[in-house]
């Protein structure tokens, strides 16, 4: 192994490094994939929703053959007090098209579905196989070195798809490990329960899904979301908080988990259910301030592993996915122009990068991680009881007239934040939104 | 709320994943220590897989079987280096199943 010389190493089989190895393998490039789980996927926790325009870019006729749940027709966002929920909700029969635009999706079984695209593209997969550390020359990296031999595979191009817990990059140099305030952990379980009651509890019918996603009091004060996704005869269901705010409250996560289960708007929609599996996993929060140098001589790095996370609209998958691919195209361009893969030359990935949606998501929201760092207990405590109690005033007739309901509405909102509060608040989330 | 009540046992959470453990080389260990920063505490309540305990000598301990390879105790105590952390070696350690 150590004589030959690949193309590019992807390191990691995530959705951006497979994304990566099938758009350079496809292009004829000789690429290696190194994943450390027993097979792709066996590592990776995702909510998880895929969307398909992002995907249809590598694979175009994904849908014939990928592992795909339902395709989604209903998303509701709530805001959760302690017994209760105000909700969004958005559901639409223009969602049932040939090509549907989004999908619940099971990640181990899509990663592997995935991987053997990237194999059937020409790629060498070899599982079960951790890297350990980037190689380097002369302040260039020439390849990795793994666990199973001491000896460093060489390429001219190492992509570092290594997730957000990558060490490989981190521990090089390359960007600094993620801090406690610019990732979030999440836990989920998998739920399973006939498809049927699936279908009769939601709504739905045939391979229509629903997506349910919550904050409020559920994260007691922490800033986090939760999320219940409907699959085809599953239902995942999670909730994450930044982990600076965990360390600081003490809070556990699986207690979250249990309370958000056992909330009386969700109980019932998973009631009689067999749990088959408990994950855990960080998710980038930075946002756009938190993004790393995404390339040096000799290495690009993708997905996860560079905090591209559009956290505002709970997109991770089709970013890792995008980047995979444009790092996957910009290392092609170099190559097929007989370029070396300098640091010079590889700035063309981020010239990419930076015209796609990725950067562009990004850039819309920079300010909003830190208004929402700052601003937690309002946002995750205050807002959700207030709305809830105003809901309530606006809901019960009990002989109370409507002109008293809505003074204790406001005065309540007053109590709360103040008139110079609540206007600074909403000011400060429309600058962050824009 | 209700959780205390029920006694929940993240043990009975673990048990339904697959784990390969990989004997005697744990991937994760704490460096000894006379007291733990506050970060190295919080773990023993906020590590999703209860990995970490206090002793009786109010030191913290781990067993990291049951570790799901997230990353948090890395990213709240490796630059303190009051916790070493790896991956397992490859094919060990946690594999979802569904992920």
């Amino acid at each position: 192994m150590s004589e030959e010389k690949f193309d590019a190493i992807v390191i990691g089989a995530g959705m951006a490094g497979n994304a990566a190895a099938y758009t350079m393998a496809s292009r004829g490039l000789k690429v290696l994939q190194l994943e450390r789980g027993e097979y792709p996927g066996s590592k990776n926790v995702q909510g998880a929703i895929m969307y398909a325009n992002m995907l249809e870019k590598i694979i175009p006729d994904f849908r014939d053959d990928a592992p795909l749940e339902r395709h989604l027709v209903e998303q509701r966002f709530w805001m959760m007090d302690d017994t209760s929920h105000v909700g969004i909700q958005y559901r639409s029969d223009d969602f049932n098209e040939s090509r549907p635009e989004r999908y619940t999706i099971i990640r181990a079984q899509f990663d592997r579905w995935f991987s053997r695209k990237v194999r059937a593209a020409g790629a060498t997969v070899l599982c079960e196989t951790t890297a350990t550390e980037l190689a380097h020359e002369g302040g260039k990296v020439i390849g990795v070195r793994t666990d199973r031999t001491g000896d460093i595979i060489l390429a001219d191009t190492v992509v570092l798809a290594e997730g957000a817990n990558g060490l490989l990059g981190t521990r090089a140099g390359l960007r600094q490990t993620p801090t406690p305030e610019s990732v979030a952990l999440a836990v989920k379980e998998i739920h399973f329960l006939p498809e049927d009651v699936i279908d009769q509890r939601f709504g739905l019918h045939g391979n229509e899904g629903c997506v349910i996603e919550a904050a409020g009091t559920i994260s007691r004060g922490m800033a986090g979301l939760a999320f219940l996704y409907t699959n085809k005869e599953s239902i995942s269901l999670g909730i994450g908080c930044l982990v600076s705010d965990f360390a600081a409250t003490c809070e556990s996560p699986y207690e979250l988990l249990e309370a958000f289960k056992n909330h009386p708007s969700i109980k019932h929609l998973i009631a009689g259910t067999e749990v088959k599996e408990y994950a855990a996993h960080l998710i980038p929060e930075g946002g756009y301030k938190a993004i790393p140098a995404l390339f040096g001589d000799g290495w690009v790095v993708v997905g996860d592993a560079a905090q591209l996370n559009n956290a505002v609209h709970r997109e991770g998958s089709n970013l890792a996915m995008t980047s995979g691919r444009i790092a996957g195209e910009a290392i092609f361009d170099v190559k097929s122009r007989g370029g070396r893969m300098t640091k010079k030359n590889l700035a063309l990935y981020k010239t990419m990068l930076d015209e796609s949606f990725v950067i562009k998501d990004l850039k819309k929201y920079k300010d909003m991680p830190a208004l929402l760092h700052t601003n937690s207990r309002n946002f995750f405590m205050t807002y959700p009881k207030l709305m809830s109690e105003a809901s309530k005033n606006f809901m019960r007739v009990d002989g109370t007239p409507k002109i008293e309901n809505e003074r204790a509405t406001t005065a309540a909102f007053i109590k709360a934040r103040s008139r110079l509060g609540l206007v600074s608040d909403a000011v400060r989330l429309a600058f962050a939104w824009r | 709320m209700t959780v205390a009540a029920t006694k929940l046992r993240v043990e009975d959470k673990l048990f339904q994943n697959r784990y390969l453990v990989d004997p005697g080389r744990p991937h994760i260990t704490v460096r000894p220590h006379e007291h733990p920063s506050a970060n190295l505490r919080a773990l023993t309540r906020i590590c999703p897989a209860k990995c970490y305990e206090l002793n009786d000598k109010g030191q913290v301990e781990i067993a990291a079987d049951g570790c799901m390879e997230c990353g948090t105790c890395r990213v709240l105590c490796e630059a303190s280096g009051e916790v070493v952390w790896n991956y397992p070696r490859g094919g060990f350690g946690v594999l979802f199943k569904f992920g």
